[in-house]
């Protein structure tokens, strides 16, 4: 039983990762109706920001008490800064001029980003592994449960994130508009909103909780690769889709249960095979029930 | 006279005010994104602890390449553009000698490449043009073509087409280690299965279109890597199988002995020689691909494809049977993947999953798109310029002595790769080749013009 809430924990921290990732596929894929390839890398661009504040600041202020909150957030703010940077210029570069163009332009496109952003980081920093010293090393043992302080830095970071994020969606102008012109672009447009300032303002929010997974991911694991965006990138994809692609609740509901069940797996089956768990899921739900959990079934329209 | 000079320079002026602002907010932004990934490097120290190090020349180079850079873009190119399409005229393009006989010229070129390079560099010496450049080459070009019927043909996004490749050289390697079969044997066995795995992996897609489509190809992909990873009893899992025998001409072998071919032709023992009969072997599967795939165009289920790229909804209507026509796809550019992953088993002796990653599927999706969907020269001359380029980038040490000695050119290939792709859909959505010649035509064959090709409804 204590296994069992081990493993839940571990899940639901990893959950926690894969879900903010997956907020920004199911949001670029809900406003443009594209599938964001190279929102992974973004995720892996976020995690060497974070890895590069923390190496020039943490000999400067040290790890005391108060300087390791500083520093936390420090690789919060510039990696969300970084990759907004980014995918806004990405966007504004490589996916608007395609708008109009045939439906499979723009997930080329996204995916010849995709591998352009890996190798550009390979070539700029090396293909090494980039291991840093553990951040928060804290674990707290409660009723034979370990549970360590950097899960409760990632949970809380992520509930507190995805409240945000929620009220500005369902409350603030721009998530009025982000809403409209997701139901229908042009008619968005004639009421008076700039759609093209909506859509970037999109990316750039996907963008910014993407670095925050990535800081997680990279707290977590202690470790950056150039290559980490592919393998997490698509299973927050799928964890989207499981959800219900341009559900905002679905996606965090996708990403919790894709971590619980990679984490459940490797614990009573087989670690080798927690990869092609994930992959099968993705393709049996965009099969049989592609609207997913949380979803609107697509109308077909002729 | 004098109003219009003086209204064209007030606009010169304006257009530089323009390219300056530009300039600057480019440089501005590249700055920002630039700082850090470019202009701070993390390395490990001999103590194998993770250091900094600051590269300020490199990243104002960058910053001001982008702002230079966006500056003659807003002053020169965009107005040369414009005036140009004021200016454009109705093209009645002329076709010169070379152009009009280009596939006779190349086809003969190829035919006689492997001889050029013995006489040119020597029995040993051709190896590397033999093999680094020929058959590496015709390879991708295979793969490309096989892909080209799923994706340029079919209009079907398929982001595992490596998976057939695996599937092709698996059955090769393991049966023929196994079972000892040869290689004539088990060629058409490994089409044969990779186009049933093609209906295998197709059949539950059948209802999936467009992104969707691809996303859950590329699982499928994924997961017969994980599959040939993990299953160590069969397939040796990440060693991978080696010393896989190779093949036979006619029941003559290339190796030493004395019934090996160069001992029964009287030449000096080389290795040379199986690379070019490999090489012969793989301009043939080439040259079987085009023929499969040109006829197959002008035959119903050709023409099934292109309706059915074109638009699915009225291929429909029109009473075609999508399941069919989407299946025959699959299968048919699985089927040469298979061959292509089985002649691939055979040429390296070794395979690996290694050889199998999404980023070959990446690298063959990218020749197809840059030739062109649907035009086999475009895939052809797409191939030639990013798998010759490549190797010959691996070969400019020249590269080194401009950049220092820790350059390796190879590692921007796929970084080339990435930018290449983004850019020609930017530009030239159609490929390098922007027309393609339709199979059903009204008395006379017209070029359609890639504007009017828009494709992927639905």
């Amino acid at each position: 039983m204590e296994y069992f809430v081990q493993q839940l924990v571990n899940g639901l921290t990893l959950g926690s990762i894969y879900g903010l990732v997956a907020i920004g596929y199911t949001m670029v894929y809900g406003i443009i109706g594209m599938v964001n390839f190279a929102h992974g890398d973004i995720f892996m661009l976020g995690a060497f920001a974070a890895l590069i504040v923390f190496l020039v600041l943490s000999p400067i202020i040290g790890f005391t008490g108060v300087a390791v909150l500083v520093l936390l957030l420090a690789m919060l703010v510039v990696a969300m800064l970084m990759t907004s940077l980014w995918n806004w210029t990405i966007e504004r570069v490589a996916y608007r001029p395609l708008r109009g163009s045939f439906r499979l332009a723009p997930l080329i496109t996204a995916i010849g980003m995709s591998i352009f952003l890996s190798n550009f980081i390979q070539v700029a920093q090396g293909p090494r592994n980039k291991p840093i010293p553990g951040l928060v090393n804290d674990v707290y043992t409660i009723a034979g449960i370990s549970v360590s302080l950097k899960q409760i830095v990632i949970m809380v970071v992520t509930a507190v994130l995805l409240a945000i994020f929620w009220y500005i969606v369902n409350h603030t102008p721009l998530g009025r508009a982000q809403r409209a012109t997701e139901q229908d672009r042009k008619m968005a447009a004639l009421l008076g909103i700039d759609v093209d300032r909506t859509i970037s303002i999109t990316f750039i929010m996907g963008a910014a909780l993407a670095a925050v997974a990535g800081s997680m991911y990279l707290i977590y694991y202690g470790v950056a690769s150039y290559n980490d965006g592919f393998v997490p990138g698509v299973k927050a994809f799928t964890a989207a889709v499981l959800g219900g692609i341009g559900s905002l609740p679905g996606a965090v509901l996708g990403g919790l249960l894709i971590g619980l069940i990679e984490s459940l797996w490797s614990a009573y089956f087989t670690i080798a095979y927690k990869d092609v768990a994930t992959f099968a899921i993705l393709a049996f739900v965009l099969i049989f029930k592609p609207s997913g959990l949380l979803g609107r079934p697509e109308v077909e329209k002729v | 006279m004098a109003d219009n000079n003086a209204a064209s320079v007030r606009a010169d002026d304006s257009l530089f005010q323009k390219g300056i602002k530009e300039g600057l907010f480019a440089g501005a932004i590249s700055f920002g994104m630039f700082l850090l990934y470019i202009g701070i490097v993390t390395e490990q120290n001999i103590h194998n602890e993770l250091v900094y190090r600051f590269r300020w020349g490199l990243l104002a180079a960058f910053v001001i390449i982008a702002a230079v850079g966006r500056f003659l873009i807003v002053t020169v190119v965009q107005p040369w553009v414009a005036a140009r399409k004021a200016n454009a005229k109705p093209a009645v393009e002329e076709k010169g000698f070379f152009s009009k006989n280009f596939l006779k010229i190349a086809l003969v070129f190829l035919v006689f490449y492997p001889i050029l390079a013995v006489t040119l560099a020597g029995t040993q010496g051709s190896l590397k043009y033999v093999d680094n450049f020929g058959i590496q080459i015709l390879i991708y070009v295979m793969l490309a073509w096989g892909l080209n019927i799923v994706v340029g043909l079919a209009g079907l996004l398929d982001l595992g087409y490596v998976a057939f490749y695996a599937v092709g050289a698996y059955s090769y390697a393991l049966l023929s280690s196994y079972f000892g079969l040869s290689f004539w044997l088990l060629l058409p066995i490994s089409g044969i299965l990779a186009a049933l795995w093609g209906m295998i992996l197709g059949f539950p897609v059948l209802r999936l279109r467009g992104d969707y489509l691809a996303i859950v190809t590329l699982a499928f992909g994924e997961i017969i890597r994980l599959v040939l990873i993990n299953w160590t009893d069969v397939t040796k899992g990440t060693f991978g199988i080696s010393s896989i025998p190779k093949a036979t001409l006619f029941g003559i072998k290339f190796d030493a002995s004395k019934e090996g071919f160069a001992a029964l032709f009287g030449l000096a023992p080389s290795s040379a020689y199986y690379k070019i009969f490999l090489f012969y072997l793989i301009l043939a599967l080439c040259l079987l691909t085009a023929y499969v795939t040109i006829r197959l165009r002008r035959m119903p289920i050709g023409r099934a494809w292109e309706a059915l790229r074109e638009d699915e909804i009225a291929c429909r209507a029109l009473g075609i049977n999508t399941v069919t026509t989407k299946l025959t796809a699959f299968a048919t550019g699985a089927m040469f993947g298979g061959f292509a992953g089985s002649f691939f088993a055979a040429r390296q002796g070794f395979v690996s999953p290694d050889s199998f990653i999404f980023m070959e599927s990446a690298i063959i999706l990218a020749i197809v798109v840059l030739g062109g969907m649907g035009s086999l020269t475009g895939i052809a001359i797409a191939a030639v310029a990013m798998i010759g380029g490549t190797e010959l980038l691996r070969e400019m040490e020249f590269l080194k002595h401009i950049f220092g000695d820790d350059f390796t050119p190879e590692l921007y290939r796929m970084l080339l790769f990435g930018a290449a792709m983004v850019l020609v859909m930017l530009f030239k959505p159609r490929g390098f080749v922007g027309s393609r010649e339709p199979t059903a035509f009204l008395k006379e064959r017209k070029n359609v013009s890639s504007s009017f090709t828009k494709e992927g409804h639905g």
